[in-house]
């Protein structure tokens, strides 16, 4: 029972990391939180599924589309929901983006419809027998790819021209901004990566579940719980606690039923950051002064 | 000649013409039947079913005069699947429209929901597919509310013997909704198994939204089910039937019919056609004079239906068609829009050769469902459409 809740909590884990990402980068890059990231994660499903679906688009030009599509969502979001406000420093892009991600729920339901849809995967039909759990081929490839960004990420913060751009920026925006930095180009660039990790999380994650407009918003709230959960620094730390949340929602529902799903995980989350009110994986900061 | 008035005669002229075109306008006022069903959202084709099950009934009331010289006009509001929103669309439909009766949709916690009000207002309400006991059987008496679809007691046994019989089930496992639905068809069969003498294997519930079903079927599959009984709606059940395939979990499933108020084929996908799952109608096979000119009238009035396979989901179709012609009857007998008067009516109809059966007595002052057991039919998907389980 375990093993096959346990390949569960990895598929669905891996997916809270993959939305927890970009809530850290955008933090990270601009001290808001875009709580419309989970309306990203709906936009990749469902621009993949009009693209692919309605409209006949071959898969691969589909996907690259919907990307398209999820990043140019977060140039929207941090242009007319984050920058209006941080320029005033005011913080109601908190509310603020809570409204966009409304208004985009909104529009994909106007657009795509109310009802559930299916979106058909070679690699979510047949299941392959491991060790006496079956499981679809996508359940294994969906951590894999949440790993794999996880660890791009990791290596283009350290190893590219525009990661040190964005390490300096997060060190001191003011400071990076003197040494000739495009801070606020820098800023948009990552809500519109982080907009794209989400939609590659939706466009994974469709073909296991249905693709509907209001997919985003318990997805969503899970991913931002991940994210306080990881510490919001650290990219490894997140993704590990997106793994420990899936896995734990799993468990707790293979051994307690889904009732309590929610009121243990959410009481678990509230007791962790209880311990640790940084986060489990935060790094920790010396301030000198 | 000049025609010359007094100030009494012209009085009088006023008044005759003031009830005249009140007596005109009267006339012209349509009787507003109201429908709160799911119009949108996963439940949207049940919706979209009892719609056109009630639209084909009004229009062959109204090609024969309407009812008491007035048309009749179908009013409807998106519950969204809803019990809150189901409330507010009931108290709209009493309040603002008039309607003289309303119609239910798929959702038995929206209809439940919706009980104490329409029995307070004393305004008819006709269940056609929501098939909790208690919408029914209530405990209100006078009752205003009124079914022609299953009831959950009488589904529940229909349900294990089918899972017994021709599924060949010995130990199932029920995987159920949780909410009010799920919970009457929790009683209901638990009482059925007990009846047959049928150790079930366990009870796992679901929410609407949850996206894993895997977890409780791992639950009953280890406590050694042979076969999974589902009450659920199309886009859960379908994560269900997903769910079994993930597991290479080939056991058989015998449903509730709340599947076929969606998407269920296109959800579930290729194992979407293992389900057997229970019906009031079938549209297949040979009809009776009433079949056959529904079928007509269907094809006639939406594009869409080019076969009897198209008319999905036919339960809502044919539920709705039904209770709208025995509300017809009630209403033609009341010789009045008075909802107290309508509910006296439908406890004393007498025959109606109708789409579902031949009804006698449908209704009565005890029993306010005018379909049994005898009235059920399994039936599975192929493809998208709905045809009868031969064998």
């Amino acid at each position: 029972m375990l093993s096959s809740a346990l390949v569960a909590g990895f598929g669905l884990g891996s997916m809270y990391g993959l939305i927890a990402l970009g809530f850290t980068l955008t933090f990270a890059v601009s001290g808001t939180v875009n709580f419309a990231q989970g309306s990203s994660f709906m936009l990749g499903a469902v621009s993949l599924h009009l693209l692919a679906i309605s409209y006949h688009w071959p898969m691969g030009v589909a996907v690259v589309a919907s990307l398209l599509i999820c990043a140019a969502w977060g140039l929207v979001v941090e242009r007319l929901a984050i920058r209006p406000f941080v320029v005033k420093g005011s913080n109601a892009w908190l509310m603020a983006t809570v409204a966009l991600g409304i208004v985009l729920d909104n529009c994909a339901m106007a657009v795509f419809g109310k009802e559930p849809r299916a979106l058909d995967s070679m690699f979510a039909d047949e299941p392959w027998i491991i060790a006496g759990v079956g499981v679809f081929p996508l359940q294994l490839i969906i951590p894999a790819v949440g790993l794999t960004l996880a660890a791009l990420l990791q290596q283009g913060l350290t190893r590219t021209v525009l990661g040190l751009k964005l390490r300096a920026t997060v060190q001191n925006s003011d400071a990076a901004r003197l040494m000739g930095i495009n801070v606020t180009a820098l800023v948009a660039v990552t809500f519109a990566i982080a907009a794209a990790f989400a939609g590659i999380a939706g466009m994974l994650v469709a073909p296991l579940f249905n693709v509907a407009y209001d997919m985003g918003t318990l997805f969503g709230i899970k991913a931002f719980a991940v994210a306080i959960l990881g510490g919001m620094s650290r990219p490894w730390g997140v993704v590990l606690a997106g793994l420990a949340f899936g896995l734990l929602e799993a468990t707790t529902t293979s051994l307690l039923g889904s009732g309590s799903t929610q009121i243990v995980t959410f009481s678990l989350v509230i007791v962790a950051l209880a311990i640790a009110p940084e986060g489990l994986f935060a790094r920790r900061r010396t301030i000198r002064v | 000649m000049s025609l010359v008035l007094s100030r009494r005669q012209a009085g009088l002229f006023a008044a005759s013409a003031l009830v005249m075109t009140g007596q005109a306008a009267q006339a012209a006022e349509p009787i507003k039947i109201g429908l709160v069903a799911a119009l949108s959202g996963q439940s949207a084709k049940s919706g979209e079913g009892i719609t056109r099950g009630i639209s084909i009934a009004i229009d062959e009331i109204n090609a024969g005069g309407g009812l008491l010289g007035r048309p009749v006009e179908l009013v409807r509001r998106d519950d969204e699947s809803n019990p809150a929103k189901g409330q507010t669309a009931a108290r709209e439909m009493i309040d603002s429209e008039k309607a003289v009766a309303i119609f239910g949709g798929i959702d038995s916690p929206v209809s439940q929901a919706i009980v104490s009000i329409v029995n307070a207002a004393k305004m008819p309400f006709m269940g056609v597919w929501a098939a909790a006991t208690n919408i029914t059987r209530n405990g209100a008496d006078p009752n205003y509310c009124f079914r022609v679809s299953a009831v959950d007691v009488l589904v529940d046994k229909r349900l294990i013997a089918h899972a017994t019989g021709v599924m060949g089930m010995k130990k199932p496992g029920l995987m159920l909704v949780n909410n009010g639905w799920g919970a009457s068809n929790n009683n209901g069969l638990e009482a059925a198994a007990k009846a047959a003498n049928l150790v079930l294997a366990g009870v796992e519930k679901f929410e609407d939204k949850d996206v894993d079903m895997t977890p409780q079927l791992q639950r009953l599959r280890d406590a050694g089910a042979d076969g999974i009984i589902l009450v659920g709606n199309a886009a859960p059940g379908a994560l269900v039937v997903k769910g079994m395939q993930r597991l290479a979990w080939t056991a058989p499933v015998v449903s509730h019919w709340g599947i076929s108020g969606g998407r269920f084929p296109e959800l579930a996908g290729s194992w979407a056609s293992k389900v057997h799952f229970i019906q009031t109608y079938s549209f297949f096979g040979k009809q009776n004079a009433v079949g056959e000119k529904v079928v007509k009238a269907l094809k006639a009035k939406y594009a869409d239906i080019k076969g009897v396979g198209d008319i999905v989901p036919p339960v809502g179709v044919a539920n709705a068609y039904d209770a709208m012609m025995l509300l017809a009857m009630a209403i033609k007998s009341a010789n009045s829009t008075d909802g107290e008067a309508i509910r006296a009516a439908l406890e004393g109809l007498g025959k109606y050769n109708g789409l579902i059966k031949s009804y006698d007595k449908p209704f009565s002052h005890a029993n306010h469902d005018a379909l049994d057991e005898n009235d059920y039919v399994m039936v599975r998907y192929n493809g998208e459409q709905i045809e009868p389980v031969t064998g």
